[in-house]
């Protein structure tokens, strides 16, 4: 029932957007409205703190479904609640999730999280950022670049050197709100997948916040980083698995329909086989998502498995949709369908929140700890 | 307020598709949803208890699965749900299935019962009035709106050659037109919860009518047959492109005389 | 105990707005001819209104027998319950053996409301009426969407009633020479019972003929998309003299009024050209269509069921093809 909800909202309201917010870069503002009523924007959240009572299956299943005909709508809920509301919601004081907790779910604030800078990618530890407390507030300073959802969220998880000496024990996290001075966004990157979302710079100039403001222990940034990727890559994992099954539905549709040499494209074995391994591998990366995140919702250790999901699901994601453009053939190419836009989309699921590398790393770690 | 409303679980009509050798009915794979006019009454409900403060009950009678339908009634708003389900009801036409919902809305409290205009497995559009006839109350079909004004609902009811507004008192009956007012969605929170509520599972014996009234007892009408319309032979089908296509459909029409 | 002789006769509830006779009231009272004759029974009219009484020739005319009329001023416009107390102390009074209503607003409002008080089985919507060995009436009606036929019978209940749609039967023509007798009905009502009250009928202008009448329909589907497509429609509909219709989709997402519905619950159409544009074709839509003279359809789906009844099909997009064809119309047609 959730599925079908979800399902008939992203047919209905979100497919046909997706090819005018791609071609025009547009965020869809109307479309995180309507999906503000329906609660999307707060799944796994617990009912008191304005949430759904739901757990990280369905929002899995609720990325995956919006991806599967837009994948930039999939990772503006994704963003927001796996890099937002979640390291709020398990490492924020219980005034911190008072405040920020029922707003963010009822989708009236949505969120991002500022981790990346222009010298510390893959690197996080090498942050530049830095805040100093100044009596009763923290004065940030620095750069963030690629952050998802800037200039249309309101709250801001972020980190910041606040102890260089301690190295990566000397990042901690910050909750910053769009108003404060000395905070602004600035310029927009131009993309090549998911272009309707906003991804942008932020930029802290003697920004000053409160000192409650602080998420979670002061030097425990880094750790809350590495937590918060995880849940993260379960959201990306689902949303490279939504744009799988997306292309697949189209292909499955377009050799029905195409003919060549008198029957149609899907009469061939060729056709039939290469479709099969596809599937299979997509459902391969459904059931390594859920894993990952029935182990989150369990409780359980789900790093690794996280990592598995989004490695095995974003490179799915990038062989399927390759295939399908070609399946397609010069029609594949063009924007009158929809592969080429989901070919674009799925690259970035194998590079944000962890490059395919990253994963692998983590993979290791696990392997040979 | 409280509201009564009527739902069917549908086998999704549009999804049926005809087997193009032996003309049969495909039915496997094809998905079950609410009834469309149930779902624009449940909306109009629901709209009501947003505004004025009501308690939504839905009702529905059929097979121990159209407890979904009612879950997602429940997801979309609705506060109470029941589920008619005996071996007593089977077999009921419209007259003997008005009898069992009215049975069982005759247990309850209620101001207002609201019923899609049809449903689209059967299209009788005969449910609704002979419910409101058993409970003897007044019945307004083919509505498309819906307001409450000074304890009365002042209805809009669609005709062939335009509308009507009349103004009614509760307890009355009011069956809905799908296009009256564009549905909801579900919501997250609502589906988590939905499976939270119970839905309520009567039989015969809970619901105040005279069992003969029921089931293939108390249906004075009778299937006699049933059986499929032949097909006709398919015409030529063209797959060109659009200059092409739009030339062979005026050289057809011109053959045909109609331009 | 049923004693069936005692009811004898079909009878039409011949329906009238604003004082004119409707012609699904002429259809009827036509078929009620063919069953009454096989039968060797009468054909009598339940005539409801206000100021009518000087129109019961016009129902004999076209066949009926008897006409029993009831002329009130609190009937001048149909509500459920006034028109029920009539037509409730009518068959009570006359016994009927079978009952037709039309399948109108206001045929299917009344008759479930009436099988109700009275206890007997109703029809929706039937397409076929006939009388079996055994004189019952057997009636076909479709079901399931379109596809699958039924034949039902109410063997046990007086009297068999049934709906039928507008359009579906054949009027005799008049014979200004037929005579008919009509009988005067007074009916006692209950008014305490009358709780429904009237505030405002109004007609819209839709400014465009009925479908059911229109000899070119050009029809639109899910596949036209918005608004701005169905403009497009009107456009090619402009040129070629014809009607637009639709089918559920496009009604249900409030793009076009639901009088313009084609199908199982909208309405039955046999135009001579029926353009069906990225309409799919579920069944309940060809159950309206598929009798129509000559069938285009545009969709881009080729396994559309459109296409199994069409007689000239094209695999292609509605909203290329359209403004083209509209084009190339406007050229030749000037």
């Amino acid at each position: 029932m959730f599925r079908q909800m979800i399902r008939e909202f992203a047919d209905k309201e979100v497919k046909p957007l997706a090819a005018e917010i791609d071609e025009q870069e547009r965020f869809p503002m109307e479309t995180v409205k309507k999906m503000a009523e329906l609660g999307i924007f707060g799944i796994p959240l617990p009912t008191e703190y304005g949430g759904a009572g739901g757990d990280n299956i369905m929002y899995s299943i609720a990325v995956e479904e919006l991806s599967r005909v837009c994948g930039t709508t999939g990772v503006v809920v994704s963003a927001h609640t796996s890099l937002c509301l979640a390291p709020i919601f398990e490492h924020g004081t219980e005034e911190q999730k008072r405040k920020y907790l029922p707003k963010l779910a009822s989708g009236e604030w949505l969120g991002a999280f500022g981790l990346t800078e222009p010298n510390a990618g893959t690197d996080a530890s090498a942050q530049q950022t830095t805040a100093v407390l100044e009596g009763d507030e923290w004065v940030l300073n620095g750069n963030k670049i690629f952050i998802t959802n800037a200039g249309y969220a309101h709250v801001y998880v972020v980190f910041a050197m606040t102890d260089k000496s301690k190295g990566v024990k000397g990042i901690s996290a910050f909750i910053v709100e769009a108003d404060t001075p000395g905070f602004s966004v600035g310029k927009k990157e131009l993309k090549l997948g998911i272009r309707g979302s906003a991804t942008a710079e932020l930029i802290f100039d003697n920004c000053r916040i409160p000192k409650d403001n602080l998420l979670g222990k002061l030097g425990g940034g880094f750790g809350i980083a590495m937590k918060t990727l995880d849940g993260g890559r379960v959201g990306i994992a689902s949303q490279a698995l939504g744009i799988a099954q997306g292309a697949m539905d189209e292909t499955v549709r377009y050799t029905k329909e195409r003919k060549q040499f008198g029957k149609s494209l899907s009469a061939f074995q060729n056709t039939q086989f290469q479709m099969a391994d596809l599937q299979t591998k997509v459902e391969a990366s459904r059931l390594l998502v859920r894993s990952a995140a029935f182990k989150k919702d369990m409780g359980q250790p789900y790093s690794a498995d996280a990592a598995m999901a989004k490695l095995f699901a974003a490179e799915t994601a990038m062989e399927v949709t390759t295939k399908a453009v070609q399946f397609h053939g010069g029609y594949g190419y063009t924007r009158e369908y929809p592969v080429e836009r989901m070919m674009r989309d799925a690259k970035i699921t194998e590079i944000y929140e962890g490059t395919s590398e990253v994963q692998r790393m983590v993979i290791a770690g696990k392997l040979f700890k | 307020m409280k509201i009564v409303v009527c739902i069917k679980q549908v086998p999704d009509t549009t999804e049926i598709k005809i087997n193009p050798v032996t003309g049969t009915l495909i039915r496997e794979g094809v998905p079950s949803i609410m009834n469309p006019d149930d779902k624009g009454g449940l909306e109009m409900a629901l709209r009501l208890k947003d505004k004025y403060g009501a308690e939504v009950t839905v009702i529905t009678m059929g097979p121990p699965q159209a407890d979904l339908v009612l879950r997602e009634a429940l997801a979309m708003g609705a506060d109470k749900a029941i589920l008619l389900t005996d071996r007593k009801f089977a077999g009921a036409d419209t007259l003997a299935t008005s009898n069992a919902l009215a049975g069982a809305i005759r247990t309850l409290k209620w101001d207002l019962i609201i019923a899609g205009r049809q449903a689209i497995d059967g299209d009788t559009a005969q449910v609704g009035p002979q419910i409101a006839e058993h409970l003897d109350v007044p019945q307004i079909s083919y509505v498309a709106d819906l307001e409450w004004d000074n304890n009365r609902f002042v209805v809009k009811k669609e005709t062939e050659e335009g509308y009507q507004r009349l103004a009614v008192a509760g307890p009355c009956l009011l069956t809905v037109l799908a296009s009256g007012c564009k549905a909801r969605y579900m919501n997250v929170r609502g589906i988590v919860e939905a499976y939270q509520k119970p839905v309520e599972i009567w039989g015969a014996d809970r619901i105040e009518v005279d069992e003969e009234k029921l089931g293939l007892k108390g249906s004075p009408t009778r299937v006699a047959k049933a059986f499929t319309k032949g097909l006709k032979q398919a015409g030529e089908v063209f797959e060109v492109d659009a200059e092409e296509a739009v030339g062979i459909i005026i050289s057809k029409l011109k053959e045909k005389f109609i331009i | 105990m049923l004693v069936k002789k005692d009811y004898t006769g079909v009878y039409v509830f011949a329906e009238q707005r604003e004082g004119v006779i409707q012609s699904v009231a002429l259809e009827l009272i036509g078929k009620a001819r063919e069953l009454a004759d096989v039968l060797e029974e009468k054909v009598v009219a339940i005539f409801v209104g206000k100021d009518i009484t000087n129109q019961c020739q016009t129902l004999i005319e076209h066949g009926a027998d008897d006409v029993i009329c009831v002329d009130r001023p609190e009937l001048e416009f149909y509500l459920t319950e006034q028109y029920a107390q009539v037509v409730d102390q009518v068959v009570k009074a006359f016994r009927p053996s079978i009952l037709l209503f039309g399948a109108t607003t206001i045929g299917r409002d009344l008759a479930p409301r009436l099988s109700a008080r009275l206890e007997t089985g109703l029809t929706a919507d039937c397409t076929k009426l006939e009388i079996s060995e055994t004189r019952e009436l057997m009636m076909t009606r479709p079901a399931f969407g379109g596809n699958l036929m039924a034949t039902i019978m109410c063997t046990e209940h007086r009297p068999q009633m049934s709906t039928v749609r507008p359009g579906v039967m054949q009027k005799m023509a008049a014979d200004p020479n037929r005579k008919g007798t009509v009988i005067p009905f007074e009916p006692k009502f209950d008014t305490a019972r009358f709780k429904v009250e009237l505030l405002e009928n109004v007609k819209e202008d839709k400014g465009m003929v009925d479908i059911a009448e229109a000899k070119i329909l050009v029809s639109g589907g899910r596949g036209v998309g918005n608004q701005e497509g169905f403009d497009r429609l009107r456009d090619l509909a402009d040129v070629l003299g014809a009607e637009v219709s639709s089918s559920r989709a496009m009604v249900d997402a409030g793009i076009i009024g639901h009088d313009r519905q084609v199908g199982q619950t909208g309405k039955t159409v046999r135009p001579d050209l029926y353009l069906a544009l990225g309409i799919s074709g579920a069944i309940q839509h060809l159950a309206g269509m598929e009798e129509s003279d000559f069938i285009v359809a545009v969709n881009k789906d080729k396994f559309a069921p459109i296409f199994q009844v069409a007689d000239l099909g094209i695999v292609g997009d509605v909203n290329k093809i359209v403004p083209l064809l509209t084009e190339r119309l406007k050229g030749m047609l000037k």
